[in-house]
């Protein structure tokens, strides 16, 4: 089993739900992302998205542009990022780790050798904004074996046709994008996702996973109630924004948010 | 031999070979299978394209002249120099050829609102032009560096109605303009029209505004026919995403007879770093929802680019330029911004055509073709736009203030 499955199989003895925090690594600067991870393990996270910096991020919002725009500052390449993950398993051999980026930096290390470097520094999926199934056919033959799993979006305008594609490509969860819009994006309608995610799980055996919109405890909560998951981006990385400069302070107020999610969404099964 | 059967890609995928195909965000897969499904289906309506014709002939103005520059062919000392006008059109490019397609196709589809992305101004005006025409929103995202050195257009745009947002991510250019009309699509999806105004983004749009440009290679066909009896001996165009290349180049694909060159940016030399010659000097990569040819660092970072020509400041080309370079049926040349230059004031000087800096490498390249090649050649470059909006920059290269 791979240690996504693990950890959800895990959650679900427990009658929880994963808590799926989001930061870009290198942001703010390289040495902040690694203890930043374990803090995030310590407040509550399950697995860790670690966000893989893009010069030409096309679905992020305002926030994560600029966290993308700071680690390239740094010029922190995906190799770079490899790094990260592999010195974070030092100390953590069981929290998942997901890279989620854009397909140019993982295509131009070549597929074989991004799924090579990726399994040995002990990431354990990949998440691709612009690369849908239809295109990860390469992809999917060198991750596939090596045990990395490919995780897909569905959206909300993802036909039942598509839900049934994405649900047989991908492995570990299916990520629910609960918008039509870009990360950070402030629309979000809970029981529009209730329904999108209930129809999701009339195709796809995976958990499922909702992201984008959700940015406190409350609506945390809100989309545990009725998801396998939940992914929390924009709003964290907000935290690095406004403490740049002040590792103690981001770690702080990061674990913060992350600590009420927690709770909120713990609340939530009883 | 006139028909264009044996070539036929893209792929039902939009695949070009290896190049193309639809790398995107999940949210636009669906409204992109919906566009393709109206592009199909509009492409063989006989009562769309009889509109479309119309509109080509009574408001861009069609047929282009394809005009004989005599006395620049003769000072070259070879081959017959042609110029397919599309500076003549409508707003002054060959970008409405496209705007005009798409708008009409835009509203075929219940569409209300149309967003564009534009470098030079040129596309943005196109699409600004058309969206007043059709009485349709329009917003243009425009990099914020573009909206200085082309300040005319964006008064153009916003004269037309249109709602002009500067782009300050990024580079500021053209390829942070995609990027924000890229999200801008995502987020208004259910109402809104993406015109994309070069042979790039996913498919459909590389095959799609490569059929509405390619009546400028059609007309071309039919006109030297005409003035000298016979197919051209070579064809060039600039290439920043390659639009007015692919239009003139399409319909003489299957002629492999004809010659075919798509001239980019050298900017300050290739061998500077500071270029926008992606087919020339670049690597294959994904950007902007296709496959191709990219101007990229060794980890896969899309670096700056440099080019005069605002509208060939993009770090790609269109994926279909990609195919035809591996597969040697063009050739890519690049020439820099002084040879650029030099060829603006010659054309103007000479036949009394002000021609765009975008148009201006072609003509460059022209000018190194054309000697080595017999008096009784043709060549056929497209003079893809004029240079009005041009005049502060070659100014302000020459040192003089407007």
């Amino acid at each position: 089993m791979s240690r996504i499955e693990t950890r959800f199989a895990s959650l679900k003895a427990a009658g929880k739900k994963a808590l799926i925090p989001y930061v870009t690594a290198g942001d703010p600067g390289p040495s902040v992302t690694v203890p930043l991870m374990h803090k995030m393990v310590a407040a509550g996270a399950d697995i860790i998205e670690l966000g893989v910096p893009f010069s030409d991020p096309m679905a992020e919002g305002p926030v994560i542009q600029k966290a993308m725009e700071r680690a390239l500052t740094h010029d922190v390449t995906l190799t770079e990022v490899l790094g990260m993950v592999n010195t974070f398993r030092q100390q953590d051999d069981a929290t998942p780790v997901l890279l989620m980026g854009y397909a140019n930096p993982i295509e131009v290390m070549g597929y074989r050798q991004f799924a090579e470097n990726a399994a040995e520094a002990g990431v354990d999926g990949v998440l691709i904004v612009d690369m849908p199934p239809e295109e990860a056919v390469e992809l999917l033959v060198e991750t596939q074996a090596r045990g990395l799993d490919v995780i897909f979006l569905v959206s909300p305008t993802t036909t039942d046709e598509r839900i049934q594609l994405v649900s047989h490509a991908g492995s570990g969860f299916v990520y629910y994008v609960s918008l039509k819009g870009v990360t950070g994006a402030g629309h979000l309608n809970v029981q529009e996702v209730a329904q999108k995610v209930t129809n999701i799980k009339r195709f796809a055996q995976l958990p499922v996973c909702v992201g984008f919109g959700i940015k406190d405890a409350e609506s945390a909560s809100q989309i545990a109630r009725v998801a396998d998951g939940v992914v929390v981006g924009s709003a964290l990385v907000k935290k690095i924004q406004e403490n740049l400069g002040q590792t103690d302070k981001i770690e702080a107020a990061i674990a913060d948010l992350l600590s009420a999610m927690r709770n909120a969404m713990d609340r939530e099964k009883s | 031999m006139s028909s264009t059967e044996k070539y036929n890609l893209p792929d039902d995928r939009g695949h070009f070979g290896q190049y193309g195909g639809q790398f995107m965000a999940e949210t636009l897969m669906e409204p992109v299978a919906e566009l393709t499904r109206a592009y199909h289906h509009y492409m063989q309506d006989p009562v769309f394209q009889a509109e479309l014709d119309k509109e080509l002939q009574h408001y861009v103005g069609r047929p282009s002249p394809l005009y004989y520059a005599e006395r620049w062919s003769s000072m070259l000392g070879g081959a017959k120099v042609y110029l397919k006008r599309e500076d003549l059109n409508h707003t002054g490019a060959h970008k409405i050829n496209n705007t005009v397609g798409q708008a009409l196709l835009a509203k075929r589809m219940g569409k209300t609102r149309i967003i564009a992305e534009t470098g030079a101004g040129q596309h943005g005006v196109a699409s600004a032009t058309v969206a007043a025409r059709l009485g349709m929103e329009c917003v243009v995202y425009m990099g914020e560096e573009d909206t200085q050195r082309q300040a005319m257009n964006v008064y153009r745009m916003k004269l037309l109605g249109a709602k002009v947002v500067p782009v300050t991510t990024g580079s500021r250019t053209l390829k942070d303009a995609l990027n924000e009309a890229m999200r801008d699509w995502v987020t208004n999806i259910d109402n809104t029209f993406y015109i994309i105004g070069t042979v790039a983004g996913p498919h459909p749009y590389p095959a799609m505004v490569r059929d509405f440009q390619a009546i400028i290679g059609r007309e071309t066909r039919e006109q030297i026919q005409l003035h000298e009896g016979r197919q051209p001996d070579a064809l060039v165009a600039c290439v920043g995403g390659g639009s007015n290349a692919i239009g003139l180049f399409y319909p003489f694909i299957d002629d492999t007879e004809v010659a075919m060159y798509g001239v980019e940016g050298a900017g300050h030399g290739l061998d500077t770093g500071r270029h926008a010659a992606a087919l020339c000097a670049g690597a294959p990569g994904v950007l902007h929802g296709n496959r191709t040819y990219l101007l990229e660092d060794a980890h896969g970072q899309i670096i700056e680019t440099h080019s005069v020509s605002a509208g060939l400041d993009y770090p790609g080309a269109g994926p279909e330029h990609a195919w035809l370079k591996d597969a040697g049926r063009a050739q890519y040349v690049a020439v820099t911004d002084n040879e650029a230059l030099d060829a603006f004031h010659d054309l103007t000087r000479i036949e009394g055509i002000i021609p765009a800096l975008e148009s201006s490498h072609a003509l460059a390249y022209v000018k190194k073709l054309a000697p080595t090649m017999n008096k009784d050649q043709i060549i056929v470059v497209n003079l893809s736009g004029r240079g009005d909006k041009d005049i502060h920059t070659v100014a302000a290269h020459e040192g003089i203030e407007l």
